[in-house]
């Protein structure tokens, strides 16, 4: 099979490390092998981060090339804007419902990009919106965002939806697997 | 049994199998994870060393003992401890002796992107560089192994991709390693002239019998491909150039130093066209032009070398950059779109921020170190005015003062953090005293290594593996050390924090200022969020002065805004606050 290339990008403390954890681990409980990257330290205290999800028969490169992302997953819109440039022709965008604003527009140097959705819009017509606060509220956490968003990519690919249960129930805490199995149906869409 | 792992998890994990019995180290992007992960395993000593230095001599002893040792650091780290590392190499091991350096290309959270595999060359020491977490296990095995085999000090290479990418591992099971036990030999580890001269000798012998066992090494694997090019690469940049050229030939090298030079040469003569294909410096190429391949025409086998006449020297490889470097990217289908920058801020709720902004406030020249409250520097707090690297705040403030005189002193403060404080702090701060300084240091203490991921440190209590240690007091240190004026200031208070630093800067003598409040990280324990009261706020943008990630600007009424869900309730703006508008 050809590669499938997964880029996640979002902003520190948002969880997309884990979702990115989850996602590799379920391409190898699927049978891939699986390989992903991100970097630690620095990027975390409220910077841009970015996770890198690769699976297929054989992966070398831990990171994707430019242009060769099958979906891009991303936690924060202005975030998506980013990366647009790893998109493969024909990709995917799935865009979560939030913003997190910089320091930069905080303080009123700079503006938050407005109409940043549409433009990805008008760039990327593949484009899907998940309302990650609302979907994760009624699950039951605003913490399963990043779950809600897992699901949301999963309806993207062609691994079964037990295998990701699986995955979601042995990452998260105990407490917690039917609340983030909820979120997971509700970004899957039913 | 097979597992996703990270390239530091996966090295714990071999050094494990392998029997290592005592580990030493100092946390620092991108090496923590080795450290925490053989933390957990209850058949090793790990221990959090107070730097780098000392891991590797810790380690050492420890080898001395015949015990499997370890040490690990980021690749400046090695520059702590390249001392003991150079005597070590002469000396060699008794127990396998390891010491991993994870370097930085591309700069993450570092300082530099220097390339450690200058290290092993300089030592004279084998370096052994793993390209994804499986061979970071088996390699991490083999260092043991080879450690002991030709009794060297032997240096695991990782880079940051190598560190902090995961992969799938296949597992084994741990080979107990029981310490052989103390035998005096001073011919071999006391290295005063008379043996040392010996020991270089001994030292050159290894090295070409190292070289000998390059040459057959399964780590160093030839994949036929095309003959018309033929790529030598190492660590990830092999992945990368594998995914840009798949049909090419390569030679893969997992021992980097010393480099098997008929395994090149034969290869170089198998194929048309040779890419070295290697991040930052040209460590390879270097070598490999060396023994006479270097242009078409100009050399004994007539094939051209090509390396960093393409590839950048500069910045983090990935495999855009490598198809870039050949022409063989295309121009992506999608364009970026241009957005504000989201550089890394202080949390809200960290105590530095008070510190920074009573700096700020009072226009103080501060020397700064390494540690999250670097980030001191940002706008709008834009604190900082150094930084060489860890304990380098002590004596740069040090060496203003005595360039330009104790006016410069009163007007300057030198910013480090507990942890960094304990590494390499202490030693600037009795530089001073004892050079009749007057200048100031603020000690950032806020009981935790913060930055590399929240480990424990000599002040915090708490030993790596979680035995109860005693607290050092940084108080107690620096007058020890022979400080006068020593004050302990909560940061949280704007006003006694101001205070505090405007006396010790005036202060005739060396002075010490301890800002003392947890990482508000540790316990996660947050007050109410705040609210701003928008009758009450005259929009005078005060507060936006901290830099604090829950404050904005803005709305119909241009009024200042706390987000809830950022808040932890800390109080400083509100404090600030000329009309009281924060309210809980």
């Amino acid at each position: 099979m050809k590669t499938v290339n997964i880029l996640i990008c979002g902003v520190g403390g948002q969880g997309v490390l884990l979702a990115g954890d989850i996602i590799a681990e379920t391409a190898i409980a699927a049978g891939h092998d699986a390989k992903k990257s991100e970097v630690h330290g620095m990027a975390q205290r409220g910077g841009s981060v970015v996770s890198h999800v690769r699976y297929g028969d054989k992966v070398n490169s831990p990171l994707i090339r430019e242009g060769e992302a099958d979906v891009i997953l991303s936690f924060e819109e202005m975030e998506t804007a980013r990366y647009l440039d790893f998109l493969a022709p024909g990709g995917a965008v799935i865009v979560n419902r939030q913003q997190v604003l910089p320091m930069t527009v905080a303080t009123g140097q700079a503006q938050y990009p407005a109409d940043i959705v549409d433009r990805i819009k008008a760039q990327v017509p593949n484009t899907k919106l998940c309302d990650g606060p609302a979907l994760s509220e009624q699950a039951g956490s605003a913490k399963t965002i990043n779950v809600v968003l897992v699901g949301a990519l999963a309806r993207q690919l062609d691994i079964p939806k037990d295998t990701w249960i699986a995955t979601i129930s042995s990452r998260v805490p105990p407490k917690t697997v039917e609340i983030n199995r909820k979120a997971f149906e509700l970004g899957y869409g039913g | 049994m097979k597992k996703l792992l990270s390239g530091n998890e996966a090295v714990a994990r071999g050094a494990w199998e392998a029997g290592v019995n005592v580990v030493s180290a100092y946390p620092g992007t991108p090496s923590t994870e080795i450290l925490e992960n053989l933390a957990t395993y209850p058949e090793v000593y790990a221990e959090l060393a107070t730097n780098e230095k000392v891991g590797l001599e810790v380690a050492a002893g420890a080898s001395f003992g015949g015990a499997r040792a370890l040490t690990c650091m980021k690749h400046v780290g090695l520059n702590v401890a390249a001392d003991p590392l150079f005597s070590m190499a002469y000396i060699g091991a008794t127990g396998g002796f390891v010491v991993v350096t994870a370097d930085d290309p591309g700069m993450h959270s570092s300082q530099n992107e220097q390339d450690n595999r200058y290290y092993a060359k300089m030592a004279k020491i084998p370096c052994l560089e793993p390209s994804d977490s499986q061979e970071c296990l088996a390699f991490a095995k083999l260092a043991f192994e080879l450690s002991e085999k030709f009794d060297t000090p032997v240096l695991l290479r990782l880079t940051t991709r190598v560190s902090h990418s995961k992969g799938v591992v296949e597992l084994g099971r741990r080979a107990e390693h029981t310490p052989s036990g103390y035998v005096k030999d001073i011919a071999k580890r006391i290295t005063i002239p008379a043996h040392a001269r010996k020991m270089h000798v001994k030292v050159e012998e290894r090295l070409r019998r190292l070289a000998e066992y390059g040459e057959t090494f399964a780590g160093n694997t030839v994949g036929k491909g095309d003959k018309k090019l033929g790529i030598i690469t190492s660590g990830i940049s092999y992945q990368y150039a594998r995914d840009v050229f798949p049909e090419a030939s390569f030679l893969k090298l997992g021992l980097t130093y010393p480099l098997p030079k008929k395994l090149i040469a034969d290869f170089i003569r198998s194929v048309d066209e040779v890419y070295v294909i290697e991040e930052n410096d040209p460590f390879l190429e270097e070598q490999i032009k060396a023994e006479g391949y270097f242009v078409k025409g100009s050399c004994a086998y007539d094939n051209p070398v090509t390396g960093k006449d393409r590839v950048p020297i500069t910045g983090e490889l990935d495999p855009t950059v490598v198809a870039r470097s050949f022409g063989l990217q295309r121009e992506p289908p999608v364009q970026p779109i241009a957005v504000p920058a989201r550089p890394p801020v202080l949390c809200p709720g960290c105590p530095h921020r008070g510190v920074f902004y009573a700096i700020s406030k009072l226009k103080l020249v501060a020397t700064g170190d390494i540690g999250c409250y670097t980030l001191g520097m940002m706008e709008p707090l834009g604190a900082m005015d150094t930084v060489i690297c860890m304990g380098g705040s002590v004596t740069a403030a040090m060496g203003l003062e005595k360039a330009l005189g104790p006016e410069m002193a009163k007007r300057t403060v030198a910013v480090i953090g507990d942890s960094t404080f304990f590494h390499s702090g202490i030693t600037g701060l009795i530089d001073m005293v004892y050079n009749n300084a007057q200048g100031t240091v603020v000690i950032l203490d806020n009981r935790i290594t913060a930055m590399t991921g929240h480990q424990q440190n000599p002040g915090s209590g708490r030993t790596l593996q979680g035995q109860p240690a005693p607290v050092l007091s940084i108080e107690e240190i620096c007058r020890a050390c022979g400080v006068q004026d020593v004050r302990v200031v909560d940061p949280l208070d704007l006003k006694a924090t101001e205070a505090a630093l405007k006396a010790a800067a005036g202060h005739p003598g060396v002075s010490a200022v301890i800002a003392q409040s947890p990482c508000i990280l540790i316990d996660k324990k947050f007050k109410p969020a705040l609210h701003v009261d928008e009758d009450a706020c005259v929009g005078c943008k005060l507060c936006l002065k901290l830099g604090c990630p829950a404050i904005s600007f803005g709305g119909a009424r241009k009024k200042s805004r706390i987000d809830p869900n950022f808040c932890t309730g800390c109080e400083v703006c509100a404090s600030l606050c000329p009309k009281q508008a924060m309210k809980r």
